[in-house]
Order: C-alpha cells, then sequence, then structure tokens
C-alpha cells in the first residue's frame, strides 16, 4: 500500500519534470542585481515608515528605558513573555521553552530583532531570538528591541546581510497584524499583535 | 517628402471633418499629402476579434496603397498601432516592414518628425483630453501613469500652443472609455458604463469638448453625451489644431 | 441535462444592473490602484526593479526544471517532505492522505489561489474534513459559500452590511451591527480559538527558493504564522512556477510584491519556513496543473512570471465594472483571463475578450507580464480553435471580403457605406446593444473619399 503510493508520487514527480524539460526555453541567464542604496538617515526613515505601517519607535538609551515603559503600559495580572535577560524584572516567571499553545494568553511578548529595514519598517528575527515561532504572533502586543546602528537601508542590503545563515524559520515582521479586508477600512490586530514597538536602543559611546 | 494619409474607414465615412482637418493642417505645414483612394481598413475589426487570419487580404491592400511614400500619417492612434504591430505579408514583408517603421499618429507626426513648434491656431474653450489607450499605452504619445517615469504628453504639447484654450484637469487621466472595438457591444453593460464614468469626469471638470487622437473613442463619448442631452461635444485633436 | 455556461459578458450585465454598486466597487479599486501609485512613486528604480524580476523569472522558466530538483534536495535536507502533483485531483489526495494518515478530520487553512484553483476545500468536505480559511477575506466568502473575488482581496465585493449580516448568522454578533473594527475583532476570536485546535495547517507560498530549500509565506494578518506555528502539520502548497533562484532575489520580489498589491511597502510578515520545528512536520506539495503545458505555449509562457499581487484586476476598469465573480474562475481579472484558457479553452473562450486591451494591466504588473498582448494571442487561439460563435465567423469572413475590395468598400451613398452596414455603433437596428445606452453617430452628407474627389483634383 505505502509503497504503491510512493510508485504513483514518483510518477507525478517525473512527469512533472520531463514536461517541464519538454516545454521550458533555452536558459536565459540570471541577472545581476545592481540598485543603488541610499544610506543616509536611516533612522528617521525607519520611524517614519513604521509609524506610516501602524508601528511605534521609540528612541531609548538602554535597558531601564524598556522596563520603565512596559510598567507604564501592562498591570500585574499581564502575562509577559521574554528570554531577554536585561528584563528579568518584568517577565513573568515562566519555563524556558514554553510549549507553543501556552502562550495563548501572553499579554505582551518582547524580543530582540537581527536589524531593521528603512524602506519598508520591517524587523528581521530568525527562532535563535524566539523561545517558540508563534510568539511574536499570539501576543496581544510586541515590542522589539533594536541596536539602532543595526538599520539598513532595503531588501537588497537586507539579504546581503542574511547572507546564507542557516534558520529553521525567520520572519520580517512590519507593524502590528492588520486588515482592510472589509471595505478596505484598515483594522489593526486581524489575528497577530496588535500593536508593535520598536525600541531603538543607542548605546552609550564609552 | 511625400506624405500619404491613412483615413480609418470609420473616420472616412462617419467623421470627415476630421480627415478634413488632418489634411488641411498638413497642407497649412507645408507638406505634400496625398490620399490614395482605394484604401480601405487597417483590418483591427477582424485581428482583434480574434480573426488576424482573415487580414491578409486587408494587408496586401494596405501595403499596395501606401508602400511608396515616405511617410504616412493618420488621425488616429489605434489604427496606426494595429499597423505598426500587426501589418504582415508573406510576398511584401519588407514593404511591410518598411510601413510600420514610417507610418505616424498625427500628433507624433507633428511633434517628432516635423518638429511643429508653434501653430497659428486658436480655439477659445475649455478642453478635456481624453488618452486614448492604444496611442497612448501602444504609441507612447503621453506618459502613462502606472509608470514611475518623467511626464510628457505630445498631444498636450501642441494644444498649449492653441491660442485661447483651456485644459481641464481630470481625476483619472488615462482610464479607458470602454470602446474597445466589438467590445462596445459584446461587453455592452460593461462598455456603455465605462464610457459614462469617462465622460462624467470630463463633465465634472468643466469640459466644453472632449478632444483626442482618436475618433473611435471620441465616438463612443459622443454616444453618451447625445444620449444624455448634453450640449458638450468631442471633437477630433487635428479639428482643434487647424481652427483658428 | 442543463448543462451551464458561463459567460462574463452576461455575468457583467447582472453586476452593472445596480449602478451605485458598480460605482462603489469601481472607486474601492482605483482607491487601491492610487495607493499603489504613491508608494511605487517613492522609489524612482521601481521600473529597474520590475525589469530585473521579470528577468529573473525568465531565468526561472528557462531553468523549472532545474530549479525544482534543487528546491526538492535542499528542502528534504532541511527536513521537508516533498510531494508531487500532476493535478488538482492528485494535490487534494495528498492532503487528504497526509489528514488520513495522522486522523486529522480538521484543518485551518490560510490563503493559497492554487487551492481555490484545485477546488480543495469542497474536495476535503466531500471527504469528511472541515476546513476553516483563516485570512479575513476568505472566511467572509467561505461563510458566505461563495468564492475569492479577487486574489489578494476576497470579499472586495461585498459589503460592509453583508458582512454584519453573515457575522450575525454564523458568528452570532448582534444584527445590524457592520462596524469593520467590531467584526475584524469577533473574527480574531472565533478564529484563535480555531488555530488553537487544529493540528494542520495549510499555507500557500508565495516564493520558494531554489538555493536554500525554504519558501516564503507573506500574510498581513499573520494567519499562515498562527496556523503553521500551533500545528503538528504543516501542509504547503505550490505551483511549480513559485520557484525563485536565490534567496538574495527575494529583496527583488519583496519589494514589489505588496506595493504592487496594496501600496504598503511590504507585509506585515514575509516568513521563510525552512525546516520544521521540532516534533512537527511540513510537508510541501509541488503542483503542476497545467503549468506545464502553458510553458510550453511561447506566447503564453510568461504568464507564469506572475506572483499573484492582483495589480491588474485593481488597474483593469472592466474588472473593477464587472467583479470578479463574472470571470467564473478561481482566479479573476486580466491575468486570470490569459491563465484559464490554458486549462480549458472553450469553458473559458469568453474571457480574453473580456477586455478594451487598453494596457493598464502590462503596465502595472511587476515582472512585466505584457498582459493585454496575451489577451490579444488568446483571442486568435481562441478563433483557431473554433470557439467563436458562427455567426461571427461569417460576419468576420464578409468583412474581410469587403475591406479586400476598393470596390466592394466605396458603394456610393450613405446607405452603401461599408461602417454603416458593418460597425457595431452604426447598425441601424435600435435591438443593437450600442444603441442601449448610447446614440448612433449621424451620418455626414458625404465621406471624407466624397470629398476628397470633389476637393483635391490629383
Amino acid at each position: 500500500m505505502v509503497r504503491k503510493k510512493q510508485e504513483s508520487m514518483s510518477t507525478a514527480r517525473e512527469q512533472i519534470l520531463n514536461a517541464v524539460r519538454a516545454n521550458q526555453p533555452d536558459l536565459k541567464a540570471l541577472p545581476e542585481v545592481i540598485i543603488p542604496a541610499d544610506n543616509i538617515e536611516l533612522q528617521d526613515k525607519f520611524t517614519e515608515t513604521l509609524t506610516t505601517i501602524g508601528g511605534k519607535v521609540i528612541k531609548a538609551n538602554g535597558y531601564d528605558d524598556v522596563i520603565a515603559y512596559i510598567k507604564s503600559i501592562t498591570n500585574t495580572g499581564h502575562r509577559i513573555i521574554s528570554s531577554i535577560t536585561e528584563l528579568s524584572e518584568v517577565i513573568s516567571a515562566s519555563e524556558a521553552s514554553p510549549l507553543p499553545h501556552s502562550l495563548q494568553d501572553t499579554e505582551l511578548a518582547i524580543i530582540k530583532a537581527h536589524f531593521g529595514v528603512a524602506e519598508n519598517g520591517a524587523v528581521w528575527i530568525t527562532e535563535n531570538l524566539l523561545s517558540q515561532r508563534v510568539l511574536p504572533f499570539i501576543c496581544q502586543h510586541l515590542i522589539v528591541i533594536l541596536n539602532a546602528d543595526d538599520l539598513v537601508a532595503n531588501m537588497h542590503q537586507a539579504y546581503e546581510k542574511i547572507g546564507d545563515e542557516h534558520y529553521g524559520y525567520g520572519t520580517f515582521i512590519a507593524g502590528p497584524s492588520k486588515t482592510a479586508d472589509i471595505e478596505q477600512s484598515l483594522v489593526l490586530g486581524a489575528h497577530g499583535s496588535r500593536s508593535m514597538t520598536i525600541f531603538l536602543i543607542s548605546l552609550p559611546l564609552d | 517628402m511625400n506624405v500619404g494619409l491613412f483615413i480609418p474607414c470609420y473616420v472616412d465615412q462617419f467623421y470627415p471633418g476630421a480627415a478634413i482637418a488632418t489634411l488641411q493642417l498638413l497642407e497649412k505645414l507645408g507638406i505634400n499629402v496625398s490620399y490614395p483612394k482605394n484604401q480601405t481598413c487597417c483590418g483591427q475589426p477582424m485581428a482583434n476579434s480574434g480573426f488576424e487570419h482573415l487580414t491578409g487580404g486587408c494587408n496586401e491592400l494596405f501595403i499596395k496603397n501606401f508602400a511608396e511614400f515616405d511617410y504616412i500619417v493618420a488621425p488616429s492612434g489605434s489604427c496606426v498601432l494595429h499597423i505598426k504591430e500587426h501589418l504582415h505579408s508573406h510576398e511584401h514583408e519588407n514593404e511591410a516592414a518598411g510601413i510600420s517603421s514610417k507610418i505616424y499618429e498625427l500628433s507624433s507626426f507633428l511633434t517628432d518628425v516635423l518638429k511643429v513648434e508653434s501653430l497659428p491656431s486658436r480655439f477659445p474653450f475649455k478642453v478635456g483630453v481624453h488618452q486614448s489607450c492604444h496611442g497612448q499605452r501602444g504609441l507612447h504619445l503621453s506618459q502613462m501613469s502606472e509608470l514611475v517615469a518623467p511626464a510628457f504628453s505630445k498631444p498636450d504639447s501642441l494644444l498649449r500652443m492653441v491660442k485661447g484654450i483651456e485644459i481641464v484637469p481630470l481625476n483619472r487621466m488615462d482610464e479607458c472609455c470602454g470602446f474597445g472595438g466589438t467590445f462596445c457591444v459584446a461587453e455592452e453593460a460593461v462598455s456603455a458604463k465605462m464610457g459614462k464614468d469617462r465622460v462624467e469626469d470630463h463633465l465634472a471638470h468643466g469640459a466644453e469638448f472632449i478632444t483626442g487622437v482618436d475618433m473611435s473613442c471620441l465616438m463612443h463619448m459622443e454616444g453618451i453625451l447625445n444620449r444624455r442631452g448634453s450640449k458638450v461635444k468631442v471633437i477630433h485633436l487635428a479639428e482643434i489644431l487647424n481652427a483658428y | 441535462m442543463h448543462t451551464e455556461t458561463k459567460d462574463h459578458a452576461e455575468l457583467a450585465t447582472v453586476f452593472n444592473k445596480d449602478e451605485a454598486r458598480v460605482d462603489w466597487h469601481d472607486e474601492t479599486l482605483w482607491w487601491i490602484r492610487q495607493k499603489r501609485d504613491k508608494a511605487v512613486n517613492h522609489l524612482p528604480e521601481w521600473e529597474l526593479l520590475r525589469e530585473t524580476a521579470s528577468q529573473i523569472k525568465d531565468n526561472v522558466l528557462s531553468n523549472l526544471a532545474g530549479y525544482l530538483v534543487q528546491f526538492e534536495e535542499n528542502a528534504q535536507r532541511n527536513g521537508i517532505v516533498v510531494h508531487w502533483a500532476a493535478d488538482a485531483a492528485e494535490h487534494n489526495n495528498i492532503v487528504l492522505g497526509l489528514l488520513h494518515s495522522k486522523g486529522i478530520t480538521k484543518m485551518v487553512k490560510s490563503k493559497s489561489m492554487l487551492t481555490e484553483e484545485c477546488h480543495l476545500n469542497e474536495s476535503l468536505e466531500n471527504n469528511g474534513i472541515e476546513v476553516i480559511d483563516s485570512d479575513l477575506g476568505e472566511r467572509i466568502v467561505q461563510l458566505a459559500k461563495e468564492p475569492p473575488s479577487h486574489i489578494v482581496l476576497p470579499c472586495i465585493h461585498k459589503k460592509k452590511e453583508e458582512i454584519g449580516d453573515l457575522f450575525h448568522l454564523h458568528l452570532g454578533t448582534p444584527a445590524g451591527n457592520a462596524d469593520p473594527q467590531f467584526l475584524t475583532e469577533t473574527a480574531r476570536q472565533h478564529l484563535r480559538e480555531t488555530f488553537l485546535t487544529r493540528r494542520a495547517a495549510l499555507t500557500g507560498v508565495n516564493f520558494a527558493v531554489a538555493e536554500t530549500g525554504e519558501f516564503v509565506v507573506c500574510t498581513n494578518e499573520g494567519n499562515a504564522d498562527m496556523g503553521a506555528h500551533l500545528a503538528d502539520i504543516h501542509i504547503a502548497s505550490m505551483g511549480i512556477e513559485k520557484i525563485i533562484p536565490k534567496r538574495k532575489n527575494l529583496g527583488v520580489f519583496l519589494r514589489l510584491l505588496t506595493r504592487s498589491a496594496t501600496g504598503q511597502p511590504i507585509t506585515t510578515y514575509s516568513s521563510h519556513f525552512s525546516k520544521p520545528r521540532e516534533g512537527t512536520e511540513i510537508h510541501i506539495i509541488i503542483v503542476d496543473n497545467g503549468r506545464s503545458k502553458q510553458l510550453g505555449r511561447e506566447d503564453f509562457r510568461n504568464s507564469l512570471k506572475c506572483i499573484r499581487c492582483g495589480a491588474c484586476m485593481n488597474t483593469c476598469p472592466v474588472y473593477r465594472r464587472s467583479g470578479g465573480h463574472s470571470y467564473h474562475n478561481a482566479i479573476s481579472g486580466p491575468i486570470g483571463a490569459i491563465l484559464a484558457p490554458n486549462l480549458d479553452m472553450e469553458k473559458y473562450a469568453d474571457l480574453p475578450f473580456a477586455s478594451t486591451l487598453c494596457g493598464s494591466c502590462s503596465n502595472v504588473c511587476p515582472v512585466k507580464i505584457d498582459i493585454h498582448q496575451q489577451l490579444y494571442k488568446w483571442r486568435q487561439v481562441i478563433v483557431q480553435n473554433g470557439y467563436a460563435p458562427a455567426g461571427k465567423k461569417a460576419a468576420m469572413k464578409l468583412m474581410s471580403l469587403t475591406l479586400s475590395s476598393p470596390a466592394a468598400y466605396h458603394m456610393g451613398g450613405k446607405a452603401g457605406r461599408f461602417v454603416m452596414k458593418y460597425a457595431p455603433f452604426a447598425v441601424n437596428n435600435k435591438l443593437n446593444p450600442w444603441y442601449k445606452q448610447r446614440d448612433m453617430p449621424e451620418p455626414p452628407k458625404e465621406s471624407f473619399g466624397e470629398w476628397y474627389a470633389k476637393n483635391r483634383k490629383a
């Protein structure tokens, strides 16, 4: 039974590949992408873009500012999830790697991002920055910590930076989850986080 | 310079004024213009309906009528585009290719070949300019709103030479009027709605005339204007440029 | 037996009976087109990006078999299971088999036009599987038992009051509440429960990277991620044309996709799936369903470059005034009209004619598909394959004869003029569709030819 199934699958594979081989045109070269980028005022551009798409950017000097902000927006009953040790003062006690479903009542998640992209307000996150892949989606609100120097101008630079890094899962997140499916009225908070706040942290120069 | 005047069939038979204005305007500019009397049609009505394979006779006739000229000029973007893209002949492919490269829609002939910089024209009215799709997106007579590219418009640059004219702005600068050849009857509901919406844009901006490079679009809008009893008229670009 | 032939013109006539609604539909989509214009005008390199994307896709189509094999190899190395489906039925059977093997009877699905094309929901439901669409727009049309009318905006044809009524009926919201914020919140609560209880999630694939074996899914709502990260098994369905060669090519496509689609600089989430998370499975189903055949049609092959942004629909003056359902195909609008005849030329013979060939679609296309040229070419193919109405064939033959003969063309007098006999706008018959909403042009005393003979002697 199992064997038969595999046979039919390999038939489909061969059938498709043969048809494609027979029908694909002569090889055309893959173009080099040479698109100039404007690398000035990245912080301002990033802030402006993210704000336009419903996100919020706060410039900060360190984690103290983040902690103060978290205290100002949460109550004692709120479940706050983060694996950033500097925030231990405000995060809820929980196991190191919670099951994804157990995160369903997360009010606030705080995660780090590798870098941000000025042209679209997105931040790049891979799963090694997350206790669970679902965390930035299942939480009601999301805070992202980003080093203010870790900004690139556009997506070409973004992928240059990512290079051939191996990850099981990575995502660009640009603002809160949203939909405009009902008569094009923009509503924030579709299925993912209702808000996204980015702390751009400038480390004081010693 | 010998110019062959190509007058599309429906212009010949319904809008001779546009054809006469084209002829007179070219003559005024000192051009030697002839009108080959055996011309019929470019074949587009058949081709756009899926019957390009029946246009062979039209093509041969077109080549016979026009191959000899230095330039071929027509007051229609749509018919010129059709000839440029689809004129072929097994026996006379060189002539066909030659025609494709020397056929011009009127406004681009004036701006690109004759490089007209002034005209003795006068037309003291508010005019809405309809961008006919085949002229605009096919022949690039003006910049297209979809592209990230510098603005220009050959018909507008000519209209700006006309004394007293006021060109009204439009909400949608280059939306199709919905004529589309047989589309106008095969898809009557959508076609008429497109026409109504296009006309409404011109009326809302106070146009007294709607002009353009293609009489077919103008005819479509005229049908709608007349049905609603509007006093607004359609007028071919050549007629404005030839007015004084 | 009654066989139903659907026809764009007839369906569009029904759509146009409510003119105020047509205006609303047109304005809504035009607004999105304007948002697109605003977004793309922020990028001076926009046209270069389009050209680059088009060339990357040219390369993909010219080496598709090689890239598919490379993708399969890398995906398998990453721990993803790869399946191949020659057609819709095979695709649906693979999904069903996977669910059966896990004893799963309920699945959550995020947006995938391919599964619409394959009629997956219907097929699974006939086999006792419940499918819930999680994209808000898709959930709405699912509740309404309708197909999506637009590939990016599935319920763009629905007014909020109608959505309020649907939610009242199916989700128990108060009657008469049509506030988008409230309705979206209701769907969020309702679907959150679904995400938390489904062991299987199906998503589409926006891009599959041959070089790395990863695939990218783009959503604004976060529904693909919510489904995939909470399920034991993630099934991703992709057409063979979704392949791109290198990861860095994503930079080009992600810049183009959402700006073209909605005018956003990027979707909220662009998720790259490379390996299944521990204890779970990812299955990719690579589907042909006519694509390899289209690849062999030289004139139509580059329709396979499509990245499903929907820009051609938003800009199409015909789509905006006929609604997506008039195209009676999973993919509507200009792109649907050049893809559908490949699948069934007879059934979709009407679609390439549902256009004025204005060309706006080709200009907004982020991968520069010559959509309107292909519409023209499909017309020729459809006629040559015998799918034109007989009356039209006869008329065209007669027209061809007349136009080839100056003598026949130049019959004297008004009534003898060629245009009077053939032009749809001139045929003197009040049953003529032209006359319904438009007046006939007034025939002049003499034609230009007649005037010329009198006034310019050779």
